[in-house]
């Protein structure tokens, strides 16, 4: 009934990404679909972070396009536009603001980006909070909750913007092994409501869960792509299963 | 041996209750008291005991309202100014950065009291508008501070991690928000002692002031000078003046850092 849609809901075409001399990024092609979950998975320095980051715009591509619903992603404001209103991040580091409080981390954005009256932006925030699991934190500081808890504020703080898809870049890298599992619950009931996601980790048994497609990073190019069954028992790439083996071995 | 352990005790209990700053103000009042009895001072000048004592006490003082005035004033302009000059330093464009570079090494390089003359004498004729002693004071002041606040707060924002500029651009966060809602805020909670330090030192550059005829404290205390040929102790008295008005500032400028920090 539904006309085909024309094009994926994100496109990158041929992007590069250099620092200096260095190519993060060689050419990469990418088609994302709405309610995709991607996960990236690759040695350090394999462009895997660079590759979100430049979805996001937070690391400029040198060559290539990315678009989003169709709209190049630029510095133009339509470029801008499009990053608002459909992409959301959750860091490493958490990026929690320490000054303010959980429940004014959260409203930030809507009241500020979007214009929403400040009680409604409450509610929103405590509807997420509780989405989350850390209602009862709405008052205290960042500095005041456990690294697992400040990554739920931070997921809680993007879900806030409702964004159509969410960029997460090593979310559980900075946490202690005890709260890996909170997060990745959190990250994973996420997944089951239908978000489009694209995440870059370690957690090879919540990719195994999450992911409809893997993707496998080296040298700032894709070495390897497909969907998890014949990812992890099948790979093709040499250096893909050399990966795994490293990382799958204990 | 029991006398220096008496000693050491008395002297670590007292200086465990007082505050440094108490301690340098009885330190100077002990001073003044001690050369009261060598005979060279006449206190009568400023005696608040006798009509002529209160007289001349309450001119001094009464200059207080202009060094805080003045002081304040250009402070908050110099504040402000700073602000101004700073972001264009953390563009990333060579530019803005020239112009920034140019603004604090131009302004930092000359003297404040060159400057004060500068404003007051010439710039009437170069802009050909008349400016009051106050306005001439608080302009000169306040540029030359202002190379300054801009280092500070340059310093002050670059110490704030990249993080917190990418977390508010995956908020949608335009330029002007995050600096104010997110960057600032903290910038300035480090930046506070320095912002402190800036308020010290401008009163006590306000002094330079006087030599365009502002009646603020070292103004008044020259001109009773002349009149009542009691320099000791008047200086004296405008020693004090600076002393308590800057420990009591000093003490402000804590009391607002401890607050900040439980917040």
């Amino acid at each position: 009934m539904n006309p085909p849609a024309t094009r994926p809901f994100i496109q990158l075409t041929d992007v590069s990404k250099y620092f200096d001399k260095f190519c993060a990024l060689d050419a990469v092609s990418l088609d994302i679909e709405l309610g995709q979950k991607l996960v990236i998975c690759g040695p350090s320095g394999s462009g895997k972070s660079t590759l979100i980051r430049c979805i996001n715009r937070l690391e400029r591509h040198e060559a290539g396009e990315i678009r989003i619903d169709n709209i190049v992603v630029d510095d133009s404001s339509t470029g801008r536009a499009v990053l608002r209103n459909n992409v959301g991040m959750v860091f490493q580091q958490f990026n929690l603001f320490p000054h303010l409080t959980i429940l004014e981390n959260l409203i930030l954005g809507p009241v500020r980006a979007r214009k929403m009256a400040e009680a409604e932006a409450r509610d929103l925030a405590m509807h997420y909070l509780e989405r989350v699991r850390i209602p009862e934190q709405f008052s205290k500081y960042p500095a005041q909750l456990s690294g697992g808890q400040q990554q739920r504020v931070a997921i809680a703080r993007a879900l806030c913007m409702a964004p159509k898809i969410m960029l997460f870049d090593e979310p559980t890298s900075a946490l202690d092994p005890e709260m890996i599992a909170e997060v990745l619950d959190v990250i994973e009931e996420l997944a089951d409501s239908g978000m489009t996601m694209i995440c870059v980790t370690h957690e090879m048994g919540f990719a195994r869960q999450v992911a409809d497609m893997m993707l496998f990073m080296d040298h700032g190019k894709i070495v390897e792509m497909g969907p998890p069954k014949t990812f992890f028992t099948a790979p093709e790439s040499d250096r893909c299963k050399l990966f795994l083996s490293q990382i799958l071995r204990h | 041996m029991q006398f220096i352990q008496i000693m050491q005790l008395i002297k670590s209990k007292f200086c465990a209750l007082m505050p440094s700053s108490l301690i340098s103000v009885l330190g100077l009042a002990g001073l003044v008291s001690l050369g009261g009895c060598s005979g060279n001072w006449g206190w009568y000048v400023v005696n608040p005991a006798t009509e002529t004592g209160r007289q001349n006490l309450a001119f001094l003082i009464d200059g207080l309202y202009y060094t805080i005035g003045l002081s304040v004033t250009a402070i908050c302009i110099s504040i402000c100014l700073g602000l101004l000059v700073a972001l264009p330093a953390l563009s990333n464009r060579r530019a803005p950065k020239a112009i920034n570079r140019i603004y604090v090494e131009l302004v930092r390089a000359i003297p404040i009291l060159v400057l004060i003359l500068w404003v007051y004498y010439g710039l009437p004729q170069v802009a050909s508008v008349s400016i009051s002693v106050f306005w001439a004071g608080v302009l000169a002041l306040a540029i030359s501070d202002s190379a300054f606040q801009a280092e500070i707060f340059r310093a002050g924002i670059q110490s704030i991690d990249r993080g917190q500029y990418e977390a508010s651009h995956s908020i949608s966060l335009n330029y002007r928000d995050t600096m104010r809602y997110v960057i600032l805020p903290q910038a300035i909670k480090r930046i506070l002692p320095a912002l402190g330090n800036q308020l010290v030192y401008m009163l006590k550059m306000s002094s330079l002031v006087s030599v365009i005829g502002m009646q603020e404290l070292t103004r008044r205390a020259n001109e009773l000078v002349v009149t009542e040929y009691r320099p000791l102790e008047i200086y004296t008295v405008l020693v004090l003046e600076y002393l308590v008005v800057i420990l009591i500032v000093s003490a402000g400028v804590r009391w607002l850092e401890r607050r900040l920090e439980t917040n």
